[in-house]
């Protein structure tokens, strides 16, 4: 027990040396390093799978660990990516605007030129004044701040009332659903502050970088994602590698004893829920930039869904299964909805991926839950020889030893 | 005799059936108790009570030598100020080794932050050490507890019960299900739990509470209906109506 992290969990050191051959082996194959072996486009492409991976390992922490489904992990995402698409548009109409008013012949006052930035951001909600919550958005430290504070204080203030109640189960996804349409509903007026369903657009333009090509800006978004899903994949499994993930490990499998051990349950799943709502944001806030648009429908319900179903696939209650299924299903997605799938002709009908691909997808989430429940990372344990044993019946009890139904018969 | 647990006048019931009725009931610091009564007696309701599972409609539970009310405390809360329980069915974290299973109960901080910085002291896997050479696991230390048997698993969970370190330890029919030779054990291990703290067995086993050789809480109809030795309450009249002559 004395031994380090890493030496009790050496997939961790695995992952993380995986990840950085990926990352350099895709930085040598880029635009950037002279290459035309990986598109700028598809860099951008793997930058934002990593950050889906990123918030898959999240929704792997409160789900496959501590046993709360939430389907409301995309609204904090989408939060994340908000508050630094707050900064990047408005830094950057403020230099446009400050640079054509410059040539005018009497030098703009500092109102006027807010003036104009806030008709060119709001212009398209037929308004022209800032709302309150853009009163920090030339401040990169503050957005950048409220990339983690907002979606965290968020999930403290509805995980607080949530599980203070004892919502559990079902009723707690229900609620979390409930929770990421408000938002995406709210988000979509235009008095909103944010734009309504037009967004925050042109993101992936950082301010005052204008020369520099955007072969350089994706591959540097893409090592920042790397980067945070490394460092979020080492905290991840640091959190429930010690006694921390053996709590909620047992909350999710028995909330009641663990209450009667003397925790108290609720501060846990509350820390567990902050903390991955917190990883989210952080995840947005690099994958909004990469994508260039945010707008309210990524935080519509479906998109949480789509986590647990990457997690699902991938294998849940082991961080690497997260981080497969999401890169996994995401890239397979892409190329199935990118119209890069050729048609399958059956002759009296012809399936078009684009139209089909959910139901392909629909049927894998079955034929996983089905067939291998543990995902796609379960089939690691073949290899690695980790495998229960294939135990079936109940208990017979004390009689028979530790034999179940099935074995005692044979 | 100061006592450790006193439950007084406490009455609930549920959709106007009374599971407890009038019930008082103490116990001291180092006592064995062991409480029998028929189905629906309201033995389990007890435990909740005690426990914080259920709030009674009426009634005290005073706890300590402060005297403070068990009442409107969490389950949590009850649970570190030392009162540990066993559930009827073994339960433990089928998913995690028999160490980490221990572990988990260990007398420790319990907030999130403090778990989180937590690694294990000499003195925590010495006394791990002991406590599975008491419920003899030992060898199992690094087993999935779900592979356990049956009666090693009730043993497991006995000995997370001392590994809290709770002043009373509520058991609920511990030997259900054993072998002759468990039940022994098992009864052993109450005998000597209750020479440094409270413990209260529930059991429908006559044999087994008269292994215990203790004072006898006999329930019907969510009140006491008799205390005192087995013997004694064995020859009670209405004992043998309601429970010992069916």
């Amino acid at each position: 027990m004395s031994r380090s992290m890493f030496a009790r969990n050496p997939s961790v050191l695995v992952f993380l040396a995986i990840l950085g051959l990926f990352t350099l082996g895709v930085t040598l194959m880029s635009e950037w390093a002279g290459s035309e072996i990986v598109s700028t486009s598809f860099v951008k492409t793997l930058g934002k799978t990593l950050c889906l991976a990123l918030v898959a390992v999240a929704m792997d922490l409160v789900w496959g660990y501590a046993g709360i489904l939430s389907l409301g992990h995309f609204a904090f995402f989408g939060l994340g990516g908000y508050m630094i698409g707050m900064w990047l548009m408005y830094e950057r109409t403020h230099g446009i605007v400050a640079s054509s008013l410059a040539e005018a012949t009497i030098p703009p006052t500092e109102s006027e030129i807010a003036g104009a930035i806030g008709n060119q951001i709001f212009g398209v909600v037929g308004s022209s004044e800032f709302p309150a919550i853009w009163a920090f958005a030339d401040s990169l430290a503050l957005q950048l701040l409220f990339v983690v504070l907002v979606p965290g204080l968020f999930a403290f203030v509805f995980g607080w009332l949530a599980f203070r109640s004892r919502v559990t189960g079902v009723y707690l996804s229900i609620l979390t659903q409930a929770m990421t349409l408000a938002l995406a509903l709210y988000l979509f007026q235009n008095d909103s502050g944010l734009r309504g369903n037009n967004g925050l657009s042109g993101l992936q333009n950082l301010p005052g970088l204008d020369h520099v090509p955007q072969s350089s800006i994706s591959i540097w978004f893409f090592w920042a994602s790397a980067g945070a899903l490394a460092l979020g994949y080492a905290f991840s499994a640091w959190i429930v590698s010690g006694k921390f993930g053996s709590v909620i490990r047992g909350i999710r499998d028995n909330e009641s004893r663990v209450r009667f051990l003397g925790y108290p349950v609720e501060a846990y799943k509350l820390f567990v829920f902050t903390v991955t709502a917190m990883i989210a944001g952080i995840a947005g806030a690099l994958y909004y930039p990469q994508a260039g648009i945010i707008n309210p429908a990524e935080v519509a319900p479906i998109a949480s869904i789509y986590l647990a179903v990457w997690v699902a696939i991938g294998g849940r209650g082991r961080l690497y299964g997260a981080v497969i299924g999401a890169a996994f299903v995401s890239l397979v997605s892409s190329w199935f909805t990118g119209g890069q799938a050729p048609d399958v002709n059956l002759g009296f009908y012809t399936i078009r991926w684009v139209d089909w691909w959910l139901v392909l997808l629909g049927l894998s989430f079955v034929a996983v839950t089905l067939l291998a429940p543990k995902g796609i990372g379960g089939l690691l344990d073949h290899w690695t020889g980790r495998l229960a044993p294939d135990r079936h019946g109940a208990d017979l009890g004390p009689d028979s030893g530790s034999l179940r139904e099935a074995e005692a018969e044979q | 005799m100061t006592s450790l647990l006193e439950v007084s006048g406490v009455s609930v019931s549920f959709d106007g059936f009374k599971a407890i009725n009038n019930l008082s009931f103490a116990i001291g610091d180092t006592e064995l108790r062991a409480i029998i009564g028929p189905n629906g007696a309201g033995k389990t309701t007890f435990m909740d009570i005690v426990t914080g599972r259920t709030r009674p409609d009426k009634g005290r539970v005073l706890w300590g030598e402060a005297n403070i009310s068990l009442l409107g405390l969490s389950e949590a809360r009850i649970a570190r100020e030392g009162i540990g329980r066993k559930f009827q069915k073994p339960t433990v974290f089928e998913d995690q080794t028999v160490l980490e299973n221990l572990l988990l109960a260990l007398r420790n901080a319990r907030g999130p932050f403090q778990v989180l910085f937590y690694r294990p002291t000499l003195e925590d896997l010495d006394r791990v050490q002991g406590l599975a050479g008491e419920i003899g696991l030992t060898g199992a230390l690094d087993r999935k507890s779900g592979e356990l048997s049956h009666g090693q698993k009730q043993w497991l969970e006995i000995g997370m019960l001392l590994a809290q370190e709770p002043r009373l330890l509520l058991v609920d029919e511990p030997a259900a299900g054993m072998t002759p030779a468990e039940r022994e054990h098992t009864t052993a291990l109450l005998v000597e739990a209750a020479k440094s703290r409270a413990v209260v067995v529930i059991e429908h086993d006559m044999d087994f509470v008269r292994r215990l050789g203790c004072k006898v809480t006999v329930l019907h109809e969510g009140a006491v209906l008799a205390e005192g030795s087995l013997d004694h309450v064995t020859a009670n009249r209405k004992v043998i109506d309601v429970y010992l002559g069916r």
